[in-house]
Parts: C-alpha cells; sequence; structure tokens
C-alpha cells in the first residue's frame, strides 16, 4: 500500500458532532517547570481522522493523554462526548471503556496469548466471555491474525503484536481511537500495511482518530494534519500540503 | 480471564508464591497445632468434671479448682435432695516425683464413674476402697512411676499401695493417680472437697438446683458443666492463650503476603498501567491484587491445615502425649482458622493493593 494513498481511499463518516474538544488545556512538569502544553484549544469531529504533528517533546503525545483520561491539565476542560473529564471523576473510567488506546511499543501482556491480551478491555468492560471471545475473532480476522489467536505475544513478529494492539484497542467499539505513534517502532514496510489496516478499520467503522506521528507521510493519510510546537497548535494544513 | 491473570503472576516468580504460601501454611499449622492441643486440654479437663454428672458445684469465685473447697458436709445434703440423683465429691491435688513435675492426684469415692467406665489392666473396682490407702494408677503413671499392682509407689511425700492400673482415655486421667477420697483429704489437708459432680434426675431441673445451691450456700456456685467450659478462668485464659499464640503466628504470615504482594506490585507497575489504559478502574487493579493475596491464603491455609492435621495425628502417637492430644479436629477451629488466613492475607495485601490502585498509567507508561 501507498504511503500516499488519498483521503478518498477512507471516507470518514460525515462529522455530525463533536467528539472531543479542549478549551485552554495547560500541562506542565516539574512543578511548573517544564510547560508541555500551553493553551491548547482543539475540537474533534466526530468521525474525522486528525494527524498532531511535531518534534518530540511538543506535547502530542501528552495532549492524547489528557483527552483518553490518562492524565489530568493544571487548567483549562476537556469534553469528550459532550462530558467533562476531571480527576476521580466516574465519567474517567466510563471512558475507558469509549476510548481506545495503540501506543507506539504495544504494550501487550508478554505472558498471555493474542486472544488473553485482546479480553483485556472486555473484562474491565463486563462483557460476557462469549461475545467477547466472538469480538477478538471477528477484528483477528479483519486484521489478518485468526491463526494466531492461541500464540503467546513473544511468538508474534513486531507488525502482529501492533495489530494485535489495534485489536485490544478496538474490543469494546470505542468512539474515538488514540494512537502515539502507532507504528513508531515498526520497518517502513510493515509500519505501512499496519497503518493501512488501521485507517481502514477507522473508516469501516466510523471511528474518530486521534493521531501523534513524527511520519508526515502517515499523517498526510489523515484527513486533517495539525502541527504543534512547545506545547501550542501552530496550525492546521489539510492532507498533502505538508 | 482474570483468573489466568492472577494465576499468570503468582506462577512468574514461582519461590516468591512458594514462600509465602510456606508462611501462610506454617502460620495455619501452628494455629491449629496450638488451638487443637489446648482446646483439648480443655475439653479433657472439663472431661473430668462431667464424668456421669452434667453439673459441678465449687466455690465461689476461686480462680482455679485446685483452690476450691466445698464442705464435707455439703455432700451428703446435696446428695439427699430429692432431684438428684447421684452426687460425687472429688478432690483435685498436684504432685510430683523425681522425674514427673507435675502428677495429678483424684481423690474419689468407690462409687465413682471414672472407675466404672475405665478398662481394668490390672486389679478390678472392687478392690479400691473409699476408706482406705490403696490407690489406682492411670495407664501411663504406671509407666512413668514403674507400678505394678500390689507394688507401693513415692507420691509426693506419702507411700501408697497401688490397687490397680486402669486405661482410659483422657490425658490427665491416664497419667494421673487416683486416692481414696478420704487419704487425699488428709494428704491435702482439706475438710471437703475440691467439687461435687452431680447428676440429676431430670435435666430440667438444673435451674432449681442452682437456685437451690445459691440459697443453702452462698459461698458455693453450682454450673452445667458447658456453661462451666465457657466461664471457667482457667479454661478462657487457656483459650485466649490459644488464639492469641495462633494469632502471632498467622500476623507473620500476613507480613509475607504482604511483602510478597507489595513486591509483586513494584514489579508490576507496567502490567498495571497496562490494564488500567485498557479500562480497568482502580477498584478492578485493586481487587486483582486482593484476589492474588485471597489464592496465596487459601492455598496456603489448605495446605496448613493439612500439616497441622498431620502433626496433631503423628503427636498423638507419641507415647509421653499419650492422651493430652485430641487429633479430631473441630468444624468451628476450621472454619475460624480458614477465616482467619483469608482475613490476614486480605489484610496484608491492602496496602499493595492501594498502591496499585494509585499507580499513574501515564507515567508508568512513559519510561518505555
Amino acid at each position: 500500500m501507498s504511503q500516499n494513498r488519498s483521503l478518498e481511499h477512507f471516507p470518514a463518516s460525515a462529522p455530525t458532532a463533536v467528539m472531543a474538544e479542549t478549551r485552554g488545556l495547560w500541562k506542565s512538569y516539574d512543578e511548573g517547570a517544564i510547560e508541555v502544553l500551553r493553551g491548547i484549544d482543539l475540537t474533534v469531529q466526530t468521525g474525522e481522522s486528525i494527524a498532531l504533528c511535531g518534534p518530540s517533546g511538543c506535547g502530542k503525545s501528552t495532549l492524547l493523554h489528557l483527552v483518553g483520561g490518562l492524565d489530568f491539565a493544571d487548567k483549562g476542560e476537556i469534553f469528550v462526548e459532550g462530558k467533562p473529564l476531571a480527576d476521580g471523576n466516574r465519567a474517567l473510567d466510563l471512558l475507558r471503556h469509549q476510548v481506545g488506546f495503540v501506543f507506539q511499543l504495544h504494550n501487550l501482556l508478554p505472558d498471555l496469548t493474542l486472544m488473553e491480551n485482546c479480553l483485556i478491555p472486555a473484562v474491565a468492560a463486563g462483557t460476557r466471555r462469549a461475545m467477547a471471545e466472538e469480538r477478538v475473532r471477528e477484528l483477528a480476522s479483519r486484521m489478518g491474525l485468526e491463526a494466531r489467536l492461541g500464540s503467546r505475544i513473544q511468538k508474534l513478529s513486531g507488525g502482529e503484536r501492533q495489530r494485535t494492539a489495534i485489536c485490544r484497542a478496538l474490543m469494546n467499539r470505542p468512539h474515538l481511537l488514540l494512537a502515539d505513534e502507532p507504528t513508531g517502532s515498526l520497518d517502513a514496510k510493515t509500519a505501512d500495511s499496519v497503518f493501512q489496516l488501521l485507517l481502514e478499520t477507522v473508516a469501516a467503522d466510523g471511528l474518530t482518530l486521534l493521531m501523534a506521528t513524527h511520519d508526515r507521510a502517515l499523517a498526510a493519510r489523515c484527513q486533517r494534519t495539525i502541527e504543534m510546537r512547545d506545547g501550542r497548535l501552530l496550525e492546521e494544513a489539510s492532507y498533502g500540503s505538508l | 480471564m482474570i483468573l489466568r491473570l492472577i494465576i499468570t503472576n503468582l506462577l512468574r516468580h514461582r519461590v516468591r508464591t512458594l514462600m509465602s504460601i510456606a508462611g501462610i501454611a506454617s502460620s495455619v499449622a501452628a494455629m491449629l497445632t496450638v488451638v487443637t492441643i489446648l482446646q483439648g486440654a480443655v475439653g479433657m479437663f472439663s472431661g473430668l468434671l462431667a464424668s456421669d454428672s452434667e453439673s459441678i458445684v465449687f466455690e465461689k469465685n476461686v480462680s482455679d479448682l485446685f483452690f476450691s473447697e466445698v464442705p464435707g458436709n455439703a455432700l451428703g445434703q446435696i446428695a439427699g435432695w430429692p432431684m438428684v440423683e447421684h452426687a460425687d465429691a472429688v478432690v483435685f491435688g498436684i504432685v510430683s516425683s523425681h522425674d514427673q513435675p507435675v502428677i495429678t492426684c483424684f481423690g474419689i469415692t468407690s462409687q465413682d464413674a471414672r472407675l466404672r467406665k475405665a478398662t481394668w489392666i490390672e486389679g478390678s473396682a472392687a478392690e479400691f476402697r473409699s476408706e482406705g490407702q490403696a490407690i489406682v494408677l492411670g495407664e501411663r503413671a504406671a509407666g512413668f512411676l514403674h507400678a505394678h499392682r500390689g507394688d507401693t509407689v513415692p507420691v509426693g511425700h506419702g507411700f501408697f499401695p497401688v490397687a490397680g492400673v486402669i486405661r482410659t482415655s483422657n490425658g490427665f486421667e491416664d497419667g494421673g493417680v487416683f486416692m481414696p477420697l478420704k487419704a487425699a483429704q488428709q494428704f491435702f489437708h482439706k475438710d471437703g472437697s475440691s467439687v461435687i459432680t452431680v447428676k440429676l434426675r431430670k435435666a430440667e431441673e438444673v435451674g432449681a438446683f442452682k437456685a437451690r445451691i445459691a440459697a443453702t450456700y452462698p459461698n458455693l456456685t453450682a454450673l452445667e458443666n458447658q456453661e462451666f467450659d465457657r466461664t471457667y478462668s482457667q479454661f478462657r485464659i487457656l483459650k485466649a492463650t490459644a488464639w492469641a499464640v495462633g494469632g502471632c503466628g498467622l500476623l507473620l504470615g500476613g507480613f509475607g503476603i504482604a511483602n510478597t504482594m507489595l513486591m509483586s506490585v513494584f514489579s508490576r507497575i507496567r502490567e498495571i498501567a497496562i490494564l488500567r489504559v485498557n479500562g480497568f478502574s482502580r477498584l478492578q487493579v485493586a481487587s486483582l491484587v486482593l484476589s492474588e493475596a485471597t489464592v496465596l491464603s487459601m492455598i496456603g491455609a489448605v495446605l496448613g491445615l493439612g500439616a497441622g492435621s498431620v502433626l496433631l495425628i503423628a503427636m498423638k502417637y507419641i507415647p509421653a502425649l499419650h492422651g493430652y492430644v485430641d487429633a479430631s479436629l473441630q468444624p468451628a477451629v476450621l472454619l475460624l482458622v480458614l477465616l482467619l488466613a483469608l482475613l490476614t492475607g486480605i489484610a496484608g495485601a491492602l496496602y499493595p493493593a492501594f498502591h496499585a490502585m494509585r499507580i499513574r498509567a501515564v507515567e508508568a507508561l512513559r519510561f518505555e
């Protein structure tokens, strides 16, 4: 699959509502010594795919973590599907079933099989075992992993691991998929095929994708590309302009 | 799936897991052994008193029945009450010999149920006279005194002819000396007896009997056997000691669990972060840690119960302990020990679970 695949290959569902929104988001570490985000205002429409681009340390991952409820802002507001996020908020735990994460490193549990790793979100959500296993089989089939369901993670290749991570992220049919350098640890060819699968799935399921990446070619395959520098959103470029 | 996560984690550090299980198992075995032995001792002692009787009369407010003084004339009066089928006076005393620090002596009458119920190895019940000097030895006492029927043995500061040797299932009796009541009164300088054991014609008259004792003898008290078991201060001290010693052992096991679970949480911060990122709530993470501790505790408890039971059975066959160890496990004790082991395991895992709950996924995953 070409890295220059154009947007029309992945028609997103028409944005009809706001999936996520941040207002004046500030985040710093070391008691304010390191400012990572400086007043981020971002609106993510439902069904669109957005790539956050920028150099290391510009705040891409932090922004994803905040939107996904993994971390908390010093200042500002975050809304996911219209619901505000706050520390200790019950909405946060509920949100974790509506948001899927894919990381640069697969973050799979090495002692478990592919099937068991994918079942983790379903267990957390209290889904019935049979139904959850059926969902894993369906996703594994889409990702070309059906023959590897019983394999331990150590036995899988890098690409298979990352595809497994995508399966796991999609287990609870999330509305929002947050991907942090999802192909960053893969070689170019594998990265291309994995990203292709990711985009196809996002498009087919009508998901909203917010992705952090260094890879401008990958970014170009999303509907929107947003450039970040020093904790700020610099510009918004349509795909292909970067 | 949760079970799979638990088992995977426990198997990941097998030695650590085994050490924790061993800690709980030895604590449970120690607790079971101590509690069972002391409860057995209490049971044996109360069995001494309950021989063919259901009530016991003794001096009010004494800390130990050895110090109880029931007036000599009380036996005749109580035995004459219409509600009483029979009443037996018993003198308790303790002496020692050159190699036995404690020999329990029972001053009894020739009608005493103990002599009737025992298996006579040498001699017969007919040869035991309430008025005489001849004593009867328990089988184990005969062993350590190297005595047979017809011998004269030293007991304390006196010498007594042996009328017979009996076998009983009670350790105290088996290692004890049965003296004629009058000889025992003389020997232990008592005018009356330590206790009077009473069998009533009708069990439902026990209330009236107790009231009559209280009215007739203000310095005495009458208790039913079960009531006596519950309230006798020596029994309560023994039972409390047993549970306290066992509890200390279990506490050590709990610290072992705490250490194991804390190490487990520290070494799995990344794994816990992954679970959190994939939807596990703080409560679910804590439940996972607590469940692991529960599994450890339960395996340890079951192994400990097994080891404790084997130990008790083995002790039963040690000649010196014959009759002292009651290896029959009481369901209530088993249940309580299991429950305590479970609670200890959970208590030990509380801090590790709390720590696991507080793991910030984003920080744990940042250091990839």
